[in-house]
């Protein structure tokens, strides 16, 4: 739908080395901060609850507990003040967005972790499998 | 000659600056520019001016004098047509071809635009009248104008209503001239100017880009 020409503006402002990461992933978003001529990293890690958009416009949403109180920040993808993406934990989720753990306190918030698939063997084809089997019967 | 080229406005986008802050910009595609006619002080004109043709069309979008006026510059015929008044005479010669590389080191922008056709408007949306209660007795005229005259208008001299009263009407499709838009990025390969901001009219829509008139001074960001 978007027009070649603009896709080729964006294109040189999109991260070519993106690490890749999902919804319900547990990640260590890493953004620089500039205070006057001095650069600092400063580390937010929480659960993405959300990715949204296409191309340079694309944005993903972090949530943690600090305090007791839900934060929730959300980051350009492609933007250059974010220095790294650590995925520390992959969590199982069966929806898109996860706005459910908005509700949720305590233990609850946790997400169960996906389980490892043999690096062999395409993730897709391992969890393409029972979803076939439970079809059938 | 001074910086100036028809286009075509392309989308809008949003790109990063080197200090990684999110710059908005209006995408042109300027694809370079024929010079048409040129015009000179000493010669039957009386005034230095260039002009410019962009777009090539075919000879049944044009008409006979047109494709002639083309021709006189050795290009096939062209849609569309702009005049830059110059101070000085120029070194451009008829049928030199103008790309977007003249806007090289030019910061603002302005551009003169057709904006988009509204149709007939109301008051609220034409000239952002404040509209009629939405209750308290208000029935059926919510959003319109109110009283336009009084019977003492003209003091006793008619009672008609002011000339110039805003009313409903057709609204858009007029001449819009933005002014003042940071210039981002200029790419010579692909024929595009990045202006930061929003410009007039829908995509597609002929702009005359033209380096700003009323030179800015602005402090570097």
């Amino acid at each position: 739908m978007t027009n070649s020409i603009i896709t080729g503006v964006e294109a040189a402002h999109l991260k070519k080395d993106l690490t890749p990461f999902e919804v319900g992933d547990t990640v260590d978003v890493a953004t620089r901060i500039v205070e006057g001529d001095k650069e600092r990293i400063q580390v937010f890690s929480g659960t993405i609850i959300m990715r949204k958009g296409a191309g340079i416009n694309e944005t993903f949403t972090v949530r943690r507990i600090v305090n007791n109180e839900g934060v929730e920040r959300i980051y350009p993808v492609h933007s250059p003040f974010i220095a790294s993406i650590t995925v520390k934990r992959s969590g199982e989720r069966r929806r898109a967005k996860l706005f459910y753990l908005r509700d949720r306190v305590g233990k609850s918030v946790r997400l169960t972790e996906k389980r490892k698939v043999k690096k062999d063997e395409p993730a897709a084809k391992g969890e393409a499998k029972p979803e076939l089997a439970g079809a059938a019967s | 000659m001074t910086p100036a080229l028809l286009g075509k406005k392309v989308g809008m986008t949003r790109i990063y600056d080197p200090k990684g802050r999110i710059v908005p910009v209006t995408v042109v595609e300027a694809k370079p520019n024929v010079i048409t006619q040129v015009k000179t002080a000493d010669g039957k004109d009386g005034y230095h001016a260039v002009q410019l043709g962009f777009e090539e069309c075919k000879p049944r979008a044009s008409t006979f004098p047109m494709i002639a006026h083309a021709a006189k510059a050795g290009h096939a015929p062209l849609r569309h047509y702009a005049e830059i008044r110059l101070k000085d005479a120029t070194d451009k010669k008829l049928g030199d071809s103008v790309g977007v590389s003249i806007f090289d080191g030019v910061k603002y922008v302005d551009v003169i635009g057709t904006s988009k056709g509204k149709g007939f408007a109301g008051v609220m949306k034409r000239h952002h009248f404040g509209g009629q209660p939405a209750s308290h007795g208000t029935e059926r005229k919510h959003r319109s104008p109110g009283s336009i005259a009084s019977r003492a208008t003209w003091r006793g001299q008619c009672g008609k209503p002011k000339k110039g009263v805003r009313m409903a009407g057709h609204m858009g499709m007029d001449q819009v001239t933005t002014r003042n838009h940071p210039l981002v990025g200029v790419d010579a390969v692909k024929n595009l100017l990045l202006i930061k901001g929003a410009l007039p009219g829908p995509n597609g829509s002929l702009l005359f880009v033209r380096k700003s008139i009323t030179a800015k001074v602005r402090a570097e960001e």
